[in-house]
């Protein structure tokens, strides 16, 4: 599955649709780790579903736990703690979680269904005893971490008014092997890690994945005929075709928030610029002319803008421009001395980036409102934001010893969690939109 | 078109001299060095005299494998200036741009891990063109030289310190085989 490219690279262009058509689950299973928790999370039991036997990958219950424990909003209780095992409402006694001190508890069991699984859930205010949420979902025995992800939304939405983005996903791009040859693979996988597909595979580099705003399409940068191309491929069928290969650089690839154009990098006479191009006419419109490296646009939520990267005042900055030809560009961040690949706030109110903070590459939010900038992460080199959609969280590239790892830190900065490959390196994480419920 | 047909017979004409000379050494003044290379690869190619052709290429790949000891410039952080010491490589490989015109060089750039990916491809590729443009300067021409950016994505070696991040800025100079 990994044919290196020869003089019949076309050839080989033309199979792939074919070959990655197949696709390959991935070992590269992702380790969660909480780094840094919240003192004054949410205290919440969420109980061993009914009809389930405990500590599968399957577990419901356990599934919930993790993710409302990931969003750092919340402290789950140990299952050791918890006296009784209720399955449904009226099994509570709501005085003896009092008494271990839990806010909420949601309580479910999975049985036969018309066709399949039937997972019943409920949610109750533990000093009120008042039921918040009572919910039945169809699924299957392998759709169960799936239903899991939608009660985990639905939960976090009944309890915090913004909607859960659990049952998202993330691509990334996992190397193999040492320097100076290694195996590239970009993997899609749950929010949570579990379940990583292989979706393409390269002895060459891949970059810069980008999912289309209906989450069906990533785009990326692939070397795999030995310069770089941007590709977009079809999750469900893996058929792909590449939209750009043009001399010099095709890189950073930015979808269009009607999913109708990408935003990339192309370095026409060997400086790089932004352009748009236009994916059903293939029409290429040059935004950016700038003798600088202009790179990394990030396009507004009204469409009618981009965020890029430029050192044409000397050091990388960020700026906005017009995605209009020949449109003059007003400079973002004057805080240090280096910014980097924005990522809007899902809401347009904050601008994630890379920033250079006392020697470190750090993750940084700045409001664009304000223009206060407030660091996130702690490490020396992240790099890569990308938003939660609900915004609520952004994942990005950190370093976890020497090797490559993904990190995800909450929109306030209070809770991190990192997430490692067992073996090989992670890095490039982009966070899926909401996929149809 | 009369005098390039009169070269090659010449040129195959004192190719099979040459031939009968038993080997000559590849450093010598063969006739093959002074043969216009574009046509001593067809006429080894497409004539039964292929020896001339393979003379010349051997001449031309010890050129070759001299200079593949040499074929990595280190730049400083964050910049693109190629450093003295590395002036005497550019004109090495320039000085065998002119000589053989058939001759064609990738300049790969690349640079260490800090900083944005993306922003790093254009790093790499601010590297790759000064090399071209010093290249050109002594005569080599554009179409000898493709350029292509790897930015951070292909360290020469793995880790993290000064150490690595000096073997990883570089521009590599690959020849055509």
């Amino acid at each position: 599955m990994t044919p290196k490219p020869t003089p019949r690279v076309l050839d080989f262009v033309r199979m792939l649709p074919l070959l990655l058509g197949l696709v390959t689950p991935a070992h590269a299973q992702l380790r969660l780790d909480i780094t840094k928790g919240v003192s004054d999370a949410v205290p919440i039991a969420v109980v061993p579903f009914g009809g389930q036997a405990e500590g599968g990958s399957s577990d419901v219950a356990a599934v919930v736990g993790s993710d409302l424990e990931r969003s750092g909003r919340f402290a789950p209780m140990a299952r050791t703690d918890m006296v009784t095992r209720p399955v449904r409402g009226d099994q509570i006694r709501f005085e003896d979680w009092r008494l271990l001190k839990s806010d909420f508890i949601v309580v479910g069991q999975v049985g036969p269904g018309a066709s399949g699984l039937l997972a019943r859930f409920e949610l109750f205010n533990v000093a009120t005893g008042q039921q918040l949420l009572a919910k039945e979902l169809a699924t299957t025995e392998a759709g169960l971490r799936a239903t899991a992800h939608a009660i985990s939304d639905l939960v976090f939405e009944r309890l915090t008014g913004v909607r859960g983005a659990f049952a998202t996903r993330l691509a990334y791009v996992a190397v193999e092997g040492a320097p100076p040859s290694q195996h590239y693979k970009l993997i899609v996988s749950d929010a949570d890690g579990f379940n990583p597909r292989t979706v393409a595979n390269s002895p060459e580099p891949l970059m810069s994945p980008a999912w289309s705003p209906d989450g069906q399409l990533l785009a990326y940068v692939s070397f795999e005929g030995k310069a770089s191309a941007i590709y977009v491929q079809q999750l469900s069928s893996g058929k792909r075709s590449r939209v750009s290969a043009r001399a010099g650089i095709n890189g950073a690839p930015a979808w269009s928030p009607d999913g109708h154009k990408l935003a990339l990098t192309l370095s026409r006479g060997g400086n790089l610029d932004v352009y748009v191009l236009t994916l059903a006419s293939q029409t290429l419109t040059r935004v950016t002319s700038d003798e600088a490296i202009d790179t990394e646009p990030e396009w507004s939520r009204d469409g009618g803008s981009l965020y890029f990267t430029s050192d044409r005042a000397g050091s990388a900055q960020i700026y906005r421009v017009s995605a209009d030809e020949g449109a003059r560009a007003e400079r973002v961040t004057f805080t240090g001395g280096y910014n980097a690949r924005p990522r809007l706030s899902p809401d347009g109110d904050e601008l994630a980036m890379v920033t250079l903070d006392r020697g470190s590459y750090r993750i940084a939010v700045m409001n664009l409102k304000t223009g206060a900038l407030r660091v996130l992460s702690s490490s020396t080199q992240d790099e890569s934001p990308s938003y939660a959609p609900n915004g609520v969280t952004l994942i990005y590239g950190t370093q976890d010893g020497r090797r490559g790892a993904l990190a995800t830190v909450s929109a306030d900065g209070r809770s991190q969690q990192r997430l490692s490959a067992d073996s090989g390196e992670v890095r490039e994480p982009a966070w899926s939109p909401f996929l149809s419920r | 078109m009369r005098l390039m047909q009169a070269a090659l017979v010449a040129f195959l004409i004192l190719g099979l001299a040459a031939c009968q000379k038993k080997q000559t050494r590849p450093d010598e003044q063969g006739p093959a060095a002074t043969a216009p290379a574009g046509d001593a690869t067809t006429g080894g190619v497409d004539g039964t005299t292929g020896q001339p052709a393979a003379d010349m290429q051997t001449a031309q790949q010890q050129a070759l494998a001299a200079l593949k000891t040499r074929s990595v410039i280190y730049f400083d952080y964050d910049s693109s200036e190629i450093r003295s010491e590395y002036l005497q490589v550019v004109a090495a490989h320039a000085a065998y741009l002119v000589k053989y015109p058939n001759a064609r060089v990738r300049l790969e750039g690349h640079t260490d891990e800090r900083g944005s990916r993306e922003y790093n491809i254009g790093l790499g590729e601010r590297r790759a063109q000064a090399v071209r443009r010093a290249l050109q300067l002594q005569g080599a021409t554009e179409a000898q030289i493709a350029t292509v950016s790897y930015g951070e994505e292909r360290p020469a070696v793995a880790g993290s310190g000064e150490s690595a991040y000096t073997q990883n800025r570089r521009v590599e100079i690959v020849h055509a085989p």
